[in-house]
């Protein structure tokens, strides 16, 4: 795919070529950077993924400025904070980025899940790049556990209990794996210093993946909105500077919307009761989670119930055990979608009836989350129930079976022709149909 | 990347500023997200706050010292004898390796008020105690590399470049000091 | 598209960000008219000067403010020597001196507010088995902020009818559960202003709310400063990004 890649060196400065002729990192930089092909026809959805990788590179330099104040100890690991936010120079500063950079950046995450799973881009042959991606979502969400609980307030140290508790549920084994998790008999001062340890350094694993993520994106190329490949020149533009200047574009206009957060609006996203120091003897009236795991909470909450047998009385899942294993299995199970995903089609663009499922399943990740912030009672659990239900019919039935029964719409036969034709073309989503972008 | 068609030149200055702008308000604003950063490993307002220490000199007698914390720093005090202020007083300046009278180093002859630390590299000088080696000049010497200061604080051999440096301090009674 | 994204972001926030607020058994606080709300807020300083003599002479008999120091308040309008001078006032515990022994001094600039009672222990014997919680981020730590403060203050009522109050227990509007240990303390006790305010129950709530918020978040006035020139940097910069974008496409057909 690599059109540029020419034999000789083209830099003229000696350093340069000097370098380049032994470790072509700078041939490296032009050749994946520079004239990367990337489709032409690319919509803002494609945006996020750099500006993950924005978020990340703020959080990890934030991050570790904000270490150099903190004190990973119960006693002082409060007041640590208050330190930072009072007497160090800039230190809200950097602990509201570093906060509501956490937030931003689940957000973007989660947009940039949706366009692959919209635009079909765990399907062949990027089903690697899209492991890689889940897994990424997966030490995001560690990481971003154990920074909560860092600052050591009432949110820091329930969330830590019930989630650590969670382990719990794994049948003989579940008592040990708990306390091995916390180093005692609670979540204790043992718990903050390895949370602490751990914290700092799962962002740097998660940069070797996000490393891997990229170059095994840049082995199959990019997937665009008509989820079809490109056939020649006429349908890639070189990486830069078409879509470097549209993703700093881009960066620019979520910049702001963070800045809005961090100077405006610092604690909107966050829980009043952390700002109360962490006490192992008062829980809080109502424990919720940070508003990213609210969906993943909710799908805990809502296996209220035994599996067994019918009839028989016996159970082989506790309600406890089945919610764990919902909730995790509801990552688990994207891990597979590149094979459970029978559809010939990549883009939802051409799939009728699976575009509305793709909405759904939207709704239903929304609707989640706003069960998750609310106390689990009422018509909501049966709602949460609900809702459980069709993420998993979704992944492991939806997929499997429309691939075989929906009939496609026409693909057009290249990404740069069917543009001339688009007016007339038939109803495409809605989504898709608002203006391809710039001026067309 | 220069290579899109450029029909006219006046449009091609106009993008070239356009890019330099850009670039520029880029710069400015990597620059403004990295100082807050780098500011943020200057002393906090808690630590500058701390920045005096009050020193009670009563009980200290003539020839006896006392050693306390200032900016994490050890601060010689000491009640120096009527001999050891004639020396310091009577030093011929032309043989000092920086050259300094006694009366600019110290507010209250009868003390010597000065940083602990060796000018060479930052090792805390031996003499405070009577028991101590204080070196030929009677004032203090530096175990690590041999640096000889006289009673005034001031370097008489030795690789050390320069005197003890002096605090800023001021007497807030006849037997009290505030450093900082 | 990147309406659709933008709508999106919005939903995923404000569908899931409002953490649920709603404490049983609480009444809402209505919303206040503070000085500091807003994009250009800033606090009302005389009145959280006023604020800070009633935290002095009212609220520290029971509440700590451990975060806050006296040096702060140079924040708050004050210059070095009333600082000095407001921090005289107080006594703590230092030490151990040359001969082992702790001994007592004024407070100074850069000690933290020093409590009235020595520990948590100390404060619970005083204040019948309840601890009276750290006032220093209680704006924060509290859905409503501000404006439930307030509430909480001026919200002591009689218990409605067929409610017992247990000894020693009191009744407010807003309190989640509405029982609690503290009394309607501002009806009690009142403070003579330096300025000449008169001292209504109201005006020492609001005064000493606005002095929470500062306590809270005393950096707030600088951050919503520099979120502006932030902001408006950034809305240049996207603009020139957008232009240079537009140059960039303008020969790419699509």
């Amino acid at each position: 795919m690599a059109h540029g890649s020419s034999g000789g060196t083209p830099f003229k400065n000696p350093v340069v070529r000097w370098v380049d002729s032994r470790l072509p990192i700078f041939s490296m930089m032009v050749k994946e950077y520079g004239q990367f092909p990337a489709p032409r026809n690319f919509n803002y959805f494609w945006n996020f993924g750099a500006l993950a990788m924005i978020v990340l590179m703020v959080m990890i330099v934030t991050g570790l400025f904000l270490s150099m104040h903190y004190t990973a100890h119960v006693d002082y690991a409060f007041n640590s904070v208050e330190r930072i936010m009072r007497d160090v120079n800039f230190g809200w500063l950097m602990r509201y980025i570093h906060a509501n950079g956490a937030s931003m950046f689940f957000v973007v995450v989660f947009i940039h899940i949706f366009r692959g799973l919209y635009y079909g881009s765990y399907k062949k042959p990027r089903e690697l790049l899209w492991i890689f991606g889940v897994i990424i979502l997966l030490l995001m969400m560690a990481t971003a556990f154990m920074g909560y609980v860092l600052p050591w307030g009432q949110m820091s140290f329930w969330g830590a209990t019930v989630i650590t508790n969670l382990f719990s549920a794994i049948p003989l084994v579940g008592d040990e794996i708990v306390t091995w998790l916390w180093g005692g008999f609670s979540v204790d001062n043992p718990t903050l210093n390895r949370f602490f340890s751990l914290h700092f350094l799962l962002p740097f694993v998660i940069v070797g993946v996000v490393f891997l993520h990229v170059a095994a994106l840049h082995i199959t190329g990019s997937n665009n909105p008509k989820g079809i490949e490109p056939k020649g020149p006429q349908d890639t533009l070189p990486f830069h500077p078409y879509y470097t200047i549209k993703d700093m574009f881009g960066s620019g206009v979520f910049m702001i919307i963070f800045a809005m957060f961090v100077f405006f609006a610092p604690n909107y996203l966050g829980h009043a009761d952390n700002y109360i120091p962490a006490n192992p003897l008062v829980t809080p009236a109502h424990i919720v989670p940070e508003w990213y795991f609210l969906p993943f909470y909710a799908m805990l909450r809502a296996i209220t119930f035994n599996i067994g047998i019918p009839f028989t009385g016996v159970t082989i899942i506790e309600a406890k055990l089945g919610g764990v294993i919902t909730m995790f299995g509801s990552i688990i199970v994207l891990f597979f979608i590149s094979w459970l995903d029978t559809s010939p089609v990549r883009s939802a663009r051409y799939r009728p009836i699976y575009k509305w499922c793709m909405w759904l399943l939207v709704l239903a990740v929304v609707v989640l989350g706003y069960c998750g912030s609310q106390p689990a009672e009422g018509l909501l659990v049966v709602v949460a129930q609900i809702c459980t239900f069709y993420y998993f019919l979704h992944f492991l039935v939806l997929m499997p079976l429309l691939g075989k029964l929906e009939r496609p719409l026409p693909l057009p036969r290249s990404i740069s022709e069917p543009v001339l034709r688009e007016p007339g073309a038939g109803p495409l989503p809605a989504g898709a149909t608002a203006k391809p972008m710039e001026k067309s | 990347m220069a290579d899109t068609t450029d029909s006219d030149g006046h449009t091609g200055t106009r993008r070239d500023f356009l890019y330099l702008a850009t670039a520029a308000t880029a710069g400015v604003g990597v620059l403004a997200f990295a100082w807050p950063l780098v500011d943020s490993m200057n002393p906090a307002a808690d630590t500058l706050a701390l920045a005096t220490t009050n020193v009670d000199l009563t009980g200290v007698e003539a020839g006896q010292a006392i050693t306390v914390m200032w900016r994490g720093k050890p601060v010689f005090v000491r009640h120096r004898t009527q001999g050891e202020i004639t020396a310091a007083e009577s030093a011929d300046l032309s043989t000092l390796i920086d050259p300094e009278p006694d009366e600019a180093r110290v507010i209250n002859p009868d003390w010597l008020v000065v940083i602990g630390i060796c000018t060479h590299l930052g090792c805390v000088p031996l003499g405070q105690r009577t028991t101590d080696e204080r070196g030929e000049y009677g004032g203090y010497f530096c175990p690590c590399h041999g640096s000889v200061y006289d009673t005034s604080g001031r370097i008489r051999g030795g690789p050390a470049p320069r005197n003890l440096d002096v605090p800023e301090y001021s007497f807030t009674s006849e037997t009290s000091i505030r450093i900082g | 598209m990147w309406k659709r994204a933008c709508v999106l972001a919005a939903l995923a926030c404000v569908a899931l960000g409002g953490p649920a607020s709603a404490s049983e058994g609480a009444t809402h606080p209505p919303a206040q008219d503070w000085e500091f709300n807003g994009l250009f807020g800033t606090f009302d300083l005389a009145s959280a000067q006023r604020g800070l003599q009633v935290y002095e002479q009212i609220c520290h008999a029971c509440h700590s403010l451990n975060h806050v120091a006296y040096r702060h308040l140079g924040e708050l309008g004050f210059n070095e020597d009333e600082v000095a001078a407001i921090a005289a006032n107080y006594q703590l515990s230092d030490g151990p001196d040359e001969n082992g022994e702790m001994f007592d001094r004024p407070a100074e600039g850069s000690d933290f507010f020093v409590p009235f009672f020595a520990n948590e222990e100390a404060a619970r014997a005083g204040n019948g088995g309840a601890y009276p919680p750290d006032l220093s981020l209680i704006v924060k730590a509290r859905s409503g902020g501000a404006d439930y403060i307030y509430a909480f203050l001026t919200g002591f009522e009689e218990p409605p009818d067929g409610e017992e109050l247990p000894a020693g227990r009191y009744w407010n509007e807003y309190f989640p559960g509405h029982q609690l240990a503290m009394p309607n303390i501002l009806d009690v006790n009142t403070v003579e202003y330096t300025d000449g305010t008169e001292p209504t129950h109201a005006q020492m709530a609001w005064d000493v709310t606005n002095f929470l918020a500062w306590a809270a978040e005393p950096q707030m006035m600088e951050r919503k400063q520099m979120g502006l020139k932030v902001v408006l940097f950034l809305l240049v910069f996207t603009a020139l990004m957008y232009a240079v974008k537009r140059k960039v496409w303008a020969n790419v057909h699509h």
